[in-house]
């Protein structure tokens, strides 16, 4: 996968409130590890949250991962195809990637395969630091990520 | 007291807010707010940090205009570190920090506009909620949807180029700049590529311009009567009396045009302006001392910047002031659906300058930062996207924060969107038997003219629902309807 596509780990929260900067810091692991490995095409961005200008941004990729903190009812992480929707989000604060991913079909006619990576988190307050089980989850979801990035 | 429905989160706005409207039984409006709920307290939380922390550390007010607190907080602690209170920089730290800027207010009025309005404009207000979104435009006007995102993309960019990275930038250092724009940047923002260069913004920014006017030929009884209101209007402006978003003196003008603020220095803009609070909001309610607490509310943004404004200095939006202006009889316009056109106007004139400061010299050599005596109190003004944007801070001793005092541009805007909240309420939903969907976001467009920004900088999947309630006169719950 590495040698031929590009790809994207496109990770999306606010590290300064805890467990909200999961996302960002997945995709501050996994550059930081692509560049030891010397794997090419894999590219990382971040941000406090999705934009409009994301649509475009990635239409220029093979793969893309959005990973951002999680308050579902999910175990640790949860990894999942992401399907467009074209669904009405109550704020530019909450862009959804699916919404993203249906701009970038309907505005940019490009079909990247896009996944959607849930960390889950525990705590959002104004601190730095993460919780405990969140940075058990991280780890888990790097691990994950690189295994994925190898197949 | 009545029906009672609420409507939370407003959408289409940043963050997150709350409207309740009271009926009586015949149906009419008893009283409608805007509540803002959430509680954030920045002010105390930086207190006890050193003062040069502030650059970066208020840009997690707000996730969606952190250059706007970036600047503004710089811009107290330029007077702290002893650069003056505005025009003490280096020519290279103020034309950095003004391109900055010009590209903060370039992406985000855009990102209004293409994203936020322009729905409403293009299908209607009583549309399909469904296809009334920025999916919708793209799939009806393609090249509509793809000009404001790369207008967003292009004003990001200029960010990037001058704040060092798109969030939590550090371009801003107290007293001045930390970089100089590089060759190669300055060539990019210029001639980039086909949809990346500063010529194609300024035709874009003309085009929706254009759009907007020819909406509002053909409709004109949604632009000009949606919710009108007297207001006063304030807002920075130059010395001589120019538009000015980053520097200037405090001007306020009644809703004749009449000066009621004189061009004040805004270091003292505590000797004019005081904030009330109400028990119902987190957010305060400021208004003009001199006027008193009833009637010295006032409204701030792109509307009142061209109410307050005698001119523009770039000659293409010089000329659709002029028309703006003139429209309006010379006088302050108090339509708030009119804060779109001046917005417009905004993005135009903002990529005037954009071009202008890639084409100085001054961006690319010469001295970063201005040094002088420290002072232990200083304040920062600047004309953030939704309006004015006031940062206040004293320091101790040890150089550690000991008292914050932030007026962001939606508070000053609380006490106008209550009333185009209420007006607005009044005229649809008066008599009515049954709350449609269209009549809701009917009191959205209202607020969304604001352009509120009420975001707490935190967002997780699955933490957002939307929903309004609806109540009858016992305050029995009898309808919750959820949307989004």
């Amino acid at each position: 996968m590495t040698s031929e596509k590009r790809i994207l780990i496109y990770g999306y929260g606010n590290p300064g409130r805890q467990d909200d900067g999961l996302g960002v810091l997945l995709a501050e692991r996994i550059e930081k590890w692509a560049a030891e490995e010397g794997l090419k095409g894999i590219v990382t961005d971040s941000n406090y949250q999705l934009n409009l200008e994301d649509a475009e941004a990635i239409s220029g990729y093979d793969t893309v991962i959005f990973a951002d903190a999680s308050q579902e009812d999910i175990a640790d992480y949860l990894f999942s195809p992401l399907v467009p929707s074209a669904s009405v989000e109550f704020t530019m604060h909450a862009v959804s990637p699916a919404f993203i991913l249906h701009l970038c079909h309907e505005a940019f006619n490009r079909f990247p395969d896009t996944y959607l990576l849930h960390i889950k988190g525990y705590s959002w307050e104004f601190m730095n630091n993460m919780t405990p089980p969140a940075k058990i989850n991280l780890e888990k979801a790097v691990e994950f990520v690189k295994a994925f990035l190898k197949s | 007291m009545g029906q009672k429905i609420t409507i939370e989160p407003v959408t289409r706005v940043e963050g997150h807010g709350k409207v309740t409207i009271h009926l009586d039984n015949e149906g009419k409006i008893e009283q409608t707010r805007l509540h803002i709920v959430e509680f954030r307290g920045f002010e105390r939380f930086v207190q006890g940090r050193p003062y040069w922390e502030m650059p970066v550390l208020v840009q997690r007010l707000c996730g969606i205009c952190p250059v706007s607190h970036h600047l503004a907080a710089a811009k107290a602690l330029d007077v702290i570190v002893g650069a003056g209170t505005g025009e003490g920089l280096t020519p290279t730290g103020e034309k950095m920090r003004r391109l900055m800027h010009y590209g903060q207010m370039f992406q985000s009025h855009s990102l209004h506009f293409f994203h936020l309005a322009s729905p409403d404009l293009l299908f209607g207000i009583d549309s399909d909620p469904l296809k009334r979104n920025v999916i919708g435009v793209a799939l009806e006007y393609k090249d509509l949807a793809v000009q404001g995102v790369m207008m967003r993309k292009y004003g990001q960019e200029v960010i990037k180029a001058t704040a060092g990275k798109k969030i939590h930038g550090t371009g801003a250092i107290p007293g001045g700049i930390n970089k100089h724009l590089t060759e190669e940047e300055r060539d990019y923002l210029l001639h980039g590529n086909e949809y990346m260069n500063i010529d194609k913004m300024i035709g874009w920014a003309q085009d929706a311009l254009e759009f907007f006017k020819e909406y509002h030929k053909k409709n004109t009884a949604v632009i000009d009567g949606f919710a009108e209101f007297p207001s006063s209007y304030l807002s920075l402006v130059r010395k001589d009396g120019a538009l000015d978003l980053y520097h200037g003196v405090l001007r306020a003008v009644d809703t004749e045009g009449k000066k009621i603020l004189h061009d004040v220095d805004y270091q003292e803009y505590n000797k004019y302006i005081d904030e009330e609070v109400k028990s119902w909001s987190y957010m305060k309610f400021p208004y003009l001392k001199e006027i008193g607490k009833t009637n010295g509310w006032y409204s701030v943004g792109p509307l009142a910047r061209l109410n307050t404004a005698d001119f523009i200095d770039t000659p293409l939006a010089q000329k659709e002031f002029e028309e703006f202006r003139s429209y309006n009889n010379g006088k302050p316009s108090n339509r708030p659906m009119h804060a779109h056109w001046a917005r417009l106007i905004e993005i135009l004139h903002s990529a005037e300058k954009i071009k202008q400061l890639l084409n100085d010299p001054d961006l690319m050599e010469g001295e970063l930062v201005t040094k002088g005596t420290k002072k232990y109190e200083g304040v920062g003004l600047i004309e953030a996207p939704r309006g004015t944007l006031f940062h206040h801070y004293k320091i101790g001793e040890n150089d550690m924060i000991t008292m914050a005092n932030l007026i962001v541009s939606t508070t000053n805007n609380n006490q106008p969107m209550n009333i185009a909240v209420n007006q607005v309420a009044v005229k649809v939903m008066t008599g009515k038997k049954e709350i449609t969907e269209g009549m809701m976001n009917a009191v959205e467009v209202a607020i969304r003219a604001y352009d509120p920004c009420l975001s707490c900088a935190t967002h997780a999947l699955g933490k957002m629902p939307l929903e309004f309630e609806i109540y009858n006169a016992s305050e029995q719950l009898i309808e919750r309807k959820y949307r989004g």
